[in-house]
């Protein structure tokens, strides 16, 4: 054991502010995400009726299933760079427990993806006729919710790892594993945009979040360890 | 306590054998079960007083239903066992599980939508039921897919183990959202089987169909498994004096 070995928090910390600047550096990845959302959103006025009553009504499911398919669009990206340049192979003779640092490359991909999806989603919500004081409603089942699709996503990528054309595999690997988000998360914003109480809906995509990073950063490390074999 | 008999179990030769010698015990009485079954639930038991001649459906979709959901957790089962104590074996065994288990999970699928037809008046009805036996397919896609998409085998095993273990965890929690959200988009209009009051003339040909499905899937799992062990051990020698 050598006297300058980094406490797992501290290495951590270091991957989770690596990817950050990485990001910020890099702001095309970062804000593609977003156009897509933004543009898959917008799509449904277009193909369905831009009246505002009849796109109120599905306005949950669309937020949802747009957030859903931007933050998988932005998975692919997780884990091909650093499997192409070694650094994850690094991370594994790292001597640093693989979970730590799996899980500080979701928070990374969440802070970089999920909450800037849900940042936005207001916005696209008056689009489609929501009203405002539905907004914290939301924000708050996005935030929850992003989490454990950030999470599942990490697994998935993981295991896609080794894939040749992995992003289709990759979307039908998770998306079924994300249906219960998408379930609690739409009924979640349906229940704000009634101004009812959403705390069934939103004590479920806790615990769904909760289950998500207890358990996820396990898989994916097991997957990462997996696909660099 | 003497544990020969486990790691015999990771020999590909002595698998081969015993599942070669295993197949008939399966399928004969699983054909037999089968065949009598038919003939119990197609001519001899009653037609249903609300459901009529339709409900014979039953007699194929609800083994096929009870086996898409067996089937993946046998395969996750065997994928952790493999996972575990590095046993090639069983990753072969949730291997040949998960053809078996999508088409299944497709047939349950297909005579849910043919029995809706009569008795709902439509093909497809978001029945809870329904709705989580096709993510089910879904997963059992994704499986199969992950495990085509890699290359080497062994590493096909373990990636495609881990994402079966996933999937069992998700299981549960994706089946009790998807009732609970039927439960408020949905009036409950659907028909209920009154499962203890079904006369025994209508029940017993359902539970040796149960029966005479499982070992059916048994068997051919174990066909397959052979396929399995000799398409993964071709290079072996043993296989040379196995078919010769």
């Amino acid at each position: 054991m050598t006297a300058i070995r980094t406490s797992t928090i501290a290495a951590a910390w270091l991957v989770l502010e690596r990817d950050l600047r990485l990001a910020v550096r890099r702001p095309a990845q970062l804000i593609q995400p977003l156009v897509f959302f933004a543009v898959v959103t917008l799509l449904f006025p277009l193909g369905y009726t831009p009246e505002l009553g009849k796109l109120r009504a599905i306005a949950p499911g669309v937020l949802w299933v747009a957030a859903l398919l931007a933050s998988m669009l932005a998975l692919e990206s997780l884990f091909r760079e650093d499997a192409a340049d070694g650094t994850l192979e690094q991370f594994v003779v790292s001597g640093q427990p693989l979970v730590g640092l799996m899980a500080a490359k979701t928070l990374a991909h969440w802070l970089l993806t999920g909450l800037p999806l849900t940042l936005m989603a207001p916005l696209l919500g008056i689009a489609l006729g929501v009203p405002v004081v539905a907004m914290p409603g939301i924000l708050v089942a996005l935030m929850l919710g992003t989490i454990t699709l950030s999470l599942i996503g990490a697994v998935g990528a993981g295991l896609t790892l080794g894939v040749r054309r992995g992003g289709v595999l990759l979307s039908l690997l998770t998306l079924p594993l994300a249906v219960p988000v998408l379930i609690f998360g739409a009924r979640a914003t349906e229940l704000a945009i009634l101004g009812e109480s959403q705390i069934g809906p939103l004590y479920l995509l806790s615990a769904l979040a909760v289950l998500g990073i207890t358990l996820a950063p396990l898989a994916a490390a097991a997957a990462v360890r997996i696909g660099l074999e | 306590m003497n544990w020969t008999w486990f790691h015999r179990l990771g020999s590909p030769p002595h698998i081969y054998r015993i599942a070669g010698t295993l197949t008939p015990w399966f399928a004969w009485p699983a054909g037999l079960l089968i065949a009598a079954a038919l003939y119990g639930g197609l001519v001899l038991a009653p037609p249903d007083y609300q459901q009529g001649e339709g409900f014979r459906i039953l007699y194929v979709h609800a083994p096929s239903a009870w086996l898409a959901v067996m089937i993946y957790g046998v395969m996750a089962s065997a994928a952790a066992v493999g996972l575990i104590w590095r046993m090639k074996v069983a990753h072969a065994v949730a291997a040949s599980c998960a053809g078996v288990g999508a088409w299944f999970t497709a047939v349950s699928l297909l005579t849910g939508m043919l029995w809706g037809k009569p008795m709902w008046g439509t093909y497809w009805v978001w029945d809870p039921r329904l709705t989580a036996q096709l993510i089910l397919l879904f997963l059992y896609l994704g499986y199969m897919g992950l495990r085509a998409g890699i290359d080497d085998l062994g590493r096909a095993d373990k990636a495609s183990a881990v994402l079966a273990i996933v999937g069992v965890v998700n299981i549960p929690i994706i089946r009790y959202s998807v009732e609970w959200w039927n439960s408020i988009h949905q009036a409950p209009s659907v028909m209920k089987m009154d499962r203890p009051s079904m006369p025994f003339d209508m029940l017993a040909p359902l539970l040796m169909m149960l029966l005479g499905f499982t070992l059916y899937f048994a068997a051919v799992m174990l066909v397959r498994l052979r396929a399995e062990i000799l398409r993964r051990e071709r290079t072996a020698s043993w296989i040379r004096e196995v078919l010769r």
